[in-house]
């Protein structure tokens, strides 16, 4: 399996190991990654909100190289994910409006094409389920995380609007990570924040409400008796980890729950060193999760 | 027919207890509504299950509630899909769950109170026209054009179920919130509308206002009309911009600290874009207001944390130093900014509608 590869940008910022997870899990999975070097940021639908026009062009440009490629592409990052398939819809639904973007990549020698042959654009859990197979992956597995309790938190982008994110065909994108936990031989923890929003989008706008949000979610995760969150969000990563100290003190309670970035989870499944996978770089440690694998050997 | 469990959440004031969660069993066509489920329940097993409905099809907006979650019409919401929608992670065992709509108190059962969390901030946006000048004789005449804009705010019903599924008010009671901040752009898109700069600024000026919106997409799949009210808040943002007005949250800032990034840059500089959302223009002109030098302390914390770990590697946290997209693609996104910028082109889908199954020419490959 060979694709082309948009890592995002927060993945290459301020969650390196999620980048650099991404690279290991993607190898040992026999996946080729083709990096995508000239594309852009999807825009995270705030570049939408100045300009539609602007975050459209934007993301065609990215869609159209990967499309150059003759390559899917694949995405680590429920944010581009969510922004890239609103930009594609509009793309998609007129073809006046599709020649009117084209136009603008012209110069560049571009073009995106609807319905290229064998053109996809998929985070790497819808890929994972959809085109490498789960029973592919339970065959990869190395040491079966059988220890381990995971509550998933999948981002808004990839859960919502289900019209636009292709659910009529896959309906059960929002429980791909519950599959994803059990075929990794962890136990998937249902809580009420799963499909629920991080509130990172309001960070820099309305600190309360945002730090709230993440530490409810957190909250509930720890009393449905989760060790750990997976995530395939590098933003929610952000709000949940990176700030869950700060999110602690906006509810008023002990959190300190690691949260995994869903390469990450796959990765200790494959026998990857919580190390390896950058896991030492997290804000909330991941000592609880080390220490479950600890008891369970790498076969 | 096939058998339904239907799981209710009930609530009878009356009885001077909490509420309980209660079982019924229904018979029904899987094509018939979760709400003519409620009502067979109610018909043959127990008369107090309450439940506000009138005409049954989508049109009155009275039969908002949450089913297995997810806020919505009792009457829109198919009973056998409910089912399946219940069920995708066991053999079948499971029942429907219903529940009152969320954000809002419980009057009774599956009835709530609309008053403080819905009709109470629609009131708060001036939900009628304020046109200038003299009436006309009789009525305004405007170009059919330029009311298209509204149209897709105009089907709002008043259900709530965009209140009810609302993530930013359940972490922020005091947001203005999905169905006002719609009716809100519903008169800032009005042609005959006189106050458009006004509304925009009071609700920028409202640190519960348009910047309050986590961006969740929840009212979109709520909506049982199509209203997709995240998209019209993100209208009022964008017409704001348009209008230069700053707001206390910075959301204005942060968008056009965000929009300046990406043309520089190409990608997202996280800790560029922190300074400039709270100080614009730092370099030059170091005049912090008040709320920017109180967020900048607040985040402190969380960037020595970050450095403590290797997360933030040190570099990052100097704006400058950020990667650079290779040979000649930063151009590419700058030309792609000119264009853009000249042309601003808005699509929207729910009023221009889709190809469907438009015969697109294959590419000869």
């Amino acid at each position: 399996m060979k694709l082309a590869y948009w890592p995002g940008c927060v993945s290459r910022g301020f969650t390196t190991e999620l980048h650099g997870s991404m690279e290991l899990v993607a190898e040992r999975l026999g996946i080729e990654l083709v990096p995508l070097e000239r594309a852009n940021c999807c825009g995270a639908g705030v570049i939408a909100e100045h300009n539609q026009e602007l975050a459209d062009t934007l993301n065609a440009r990215t869609l159209a190289l990967a499309q150059q490629t003759d390559l899917a592409m694949m995405n680590i990052c429920s944010t581009c994910q969510g922004a890239q398939s609103e930009c594609q819809q509009r793309l998609d639904a007129d073809a006046e409006y599709r020649a009117h973007i084209n136009e603008s990549l012209a110069g560049q020698g571009l073009e995106y094409t609807k319905g290229k042959d064998g053109f996809s654009n998929k985070n790497f859990l819808w890929l994972l389920v959809e085109d490498y197979g789960l029973d592919k992956l339970a065959e990869k597995v190395v040491r079966p995380l059988s220890e381990l309790k995971v509550g998933p938190f999948y981002g808004c982008y990839v859960v919502r609007p289900k019209e636009r994110l292709g659910y009529e065909n896959h309906p059960n994108r929002d429980i791909y990570l519950e599959q994803v936990i059990e075929v990794l031989g962890g136990e998937p923890v249902d809580y009420a924040g799963a499909r629920k929003c991080c509130g990172f989008p309001v960070i820099t706008m309305n600190r309360e409400t945002s730090l709230r949000q993440a530490g409810t979610h957190i909250g509930d995760g720890i009393e449905a008796g989760a060790d750990a969150l997976v995530t395939p969000c590098p933003l929610c990563h952000l709000n949940l980890d990176l700030q869950q100290p700060e999110a602690a003190k906006v509810v008023n309670r002990d959190l300190g729950l690691p949260v995994l970035h869903l390469p990450q989870l796959v990765g200790l499944a494959l026998g990857f060193e919580p190390k390896e996978l950058g896991m030492h770089r997290h804000i909330a440690s991941t000592g609880k999760v080390e220490d479950r694998l600890a008891a369970t050997p790498t076969a | 027919m096939a058998e339904y469990t239907l799981k209710v959440r009930r609530y009878q004031p009356e009885a001077g207890e909490g509420a309980y969660w209660e079982e019924f069993n229904v018979e029904l066509e899987p094509s018939l509504s979760v709400l003519d489920g409620l009502l067979q329940a109610k018909d043959r097993d127990d008369g107090s299950l309450s439940v506000r409905c009138s005409c049954r099809a989508a049109i009155c907006g009275s039969c908002g509630m949450k089913i297995n979650g997810q806020s919505g019409l009792g009457c829109k919401t198919q009973i056998g899909e409910a089912h399946e929608a219940a069920n995708r992670r066991n053999g079948g065992g499971n029942p429907i769950v219903i529940e009152p709509m969320g954000n809002m108190p419980v009057i009774k059962d599956l009835i709530t109170d609309m008053e403080s969390t819905h009709w109470e901030k629609i009131r708060r946006v001036t939900p009628w026209l304020l046109p200038h000048g003299e009436p006309p004789e009789r009525e305004y005449i405007v170009e059919p054009e330029s009311m298209i804009d509204i149209t897709q705010s105009m089907a709002c019903i008043q259900c709530g179920s965009c209140v009810s599924a609302c993530l930013s008010m359940e972490a922020d009671p005091d947001f203005v919130g999905p169905a006002a901040l719609a009716k809100a752009y519903r008169f800032v898109g009005d042609p005959r509308d006189a106050e458009t700069r006004e509304r925009l600024h009071d609700l920028a000026q409202d640190p519960h206002g348009i910047y309050d919106c986590t961006h969740c997409f929840s009212c979109v799949d709520a909506c049982p009309k199509g209203v997709a009210p995240m998209d019209q808040i993100m209208r009022l943002r964008r017409r704001a911009g348009e209008e230069g007005i700053e707001d206390p949250n910075s959301g204005h800032n942060h968008e056009m600290a965000f929009v300046k990034i990406i043309e520089k840059k190409g990608t997202l500089d996280e800790s560029a874009l922190l300074q400039e959302s709270f100080v614009p223009g730092i370099k030059g002109k170091l005049m912090p207001g008040k709320r920017a030098i109180k967020e900048m302390i607040a985040s402190l914390p969380t960037a020595i944390r970050g450095f403590r770990t290797g997360k933030m590697r040190s570099l990052k946290v100097i704006p400058g130093l950020h990667h650079k997209l290779p040979d000649g693609a930063q151009d590419e996104v700058k030309a792609i900014y000119a264009h853009a910028q000249a042309h601003r082109e808005e699509f929207n889908i729910y009023i221009k509608g889709e190809e469907g199954a438009e015969p697109e020419e294959k590419e000869a490959t």
